[in-house]
């Protein structure tokens, strides 16, 4: 059983059936000190940030598994109105939240 | 003395391999946006067209974009007579266009994106930002 998400108020083509309310995920990651230290360098030319960039990938796909997790726990197959937020808690640390609503679809 | 000279080489050194790499940066976004035309993304939700759906599901893109040493010291010269701070809006630019390209690759084949939303952040102290692009990708039944 796949779960489904979506960031709209309904599952196109699917029915509704139950609600079963809020879930969410979230975790909080840092770079190693080389890459950071590799980052700074890129900081005098510019241009893109990879090593941030897989950072904040890698973290959000964790926190969004542990939405699913949760999702699945419920019961539920699939999770509409799915919303994320960032936020920086300390240099070079991020926090990803995810969260959503498990319902069950047919 | 030593001072001037060693900011003087990392002011050109921002701004002339930077510029370069924004250049580039921005060659290849037409082109891969030019290539993607085809895939439509709205804010909306309520675009669904009256046909049925085979599937659905979230599809999202971010990239972070930071700004070389030249913008940074311009940036925040301008930070300090107020008004418009022009040398960070590429770099906004570049990162929102660049997630929502990342987004659209990931369902190339997809009929519609939904309800498209753009999420912006910095990353604390590296004078970057970083864009979140997702939607919702929907396939009608062929």
């Amino acid at each position: 059983m796949i779960l489904v998400m979506t960031n709209i108020e309904s599952v196109p083509g699917k029915k509704i059936v139950e609600h079963f309310g809020l879930v969410c995920g979230s975790t909080v990651r840092a770079k190693n000190a080389f890459k950071d230290f590799g980052a700074g360098l890129k900081n005098l030319v510019g241009g893109e940030l990879k090593a941030y960039t897989e950072l904040m990938n890698e973290s959000r796909k964790q926190a969004i598994d542990r939405l699913k997790c949760q999702a699945e726990n419920l019961g539920a197959n699939a999770i509409i109105n799915v919303r994320f937020s960032t936020s920086n808690i300390a240099n070079g640390a991020a926090e990803l939240y995810v969260y959503g609503t498990a319902v069950r679809v047919e | 003395m030593a001072d001037l000279i060693q900011l003087a080489v990392l002011l050109a050194v921002g701004y002339f391999v930077g510029s370069r790499i924004e250049k580039k940066h921005y060659r290849s976004i037409k082109e891969r946006e030019k290539k993607l035309l085809g895939c439509a993304v709205v804010t909306g939700d309520d675009f669904l067209e009256d046909r049925p759906v085979r599937t659905s599901r979230l599809v999202s893109g971010s990239a972070v974009i930071s700004s070389d040493y030249f913008k940074m010291i311009v940036g925040n010269l301008l930070n300090f007579f107020g008004g418009e701070v022009s040398v960070f809006e590429s770099l906004l630019d570049r990162a929102r266009r660049e997630a929502i390209l990342r987004m659209k690759e990931e369902a190339p084949a997809a009929d519609i994106i939904l309800n498209l939303r753009i999420e912006t952040s910095t990353i604390a102290g590296k004078n970057s930002c970083e864009a979140l692009a997702y939607g919702t990708a929907v396939y009608y039944e062929k």
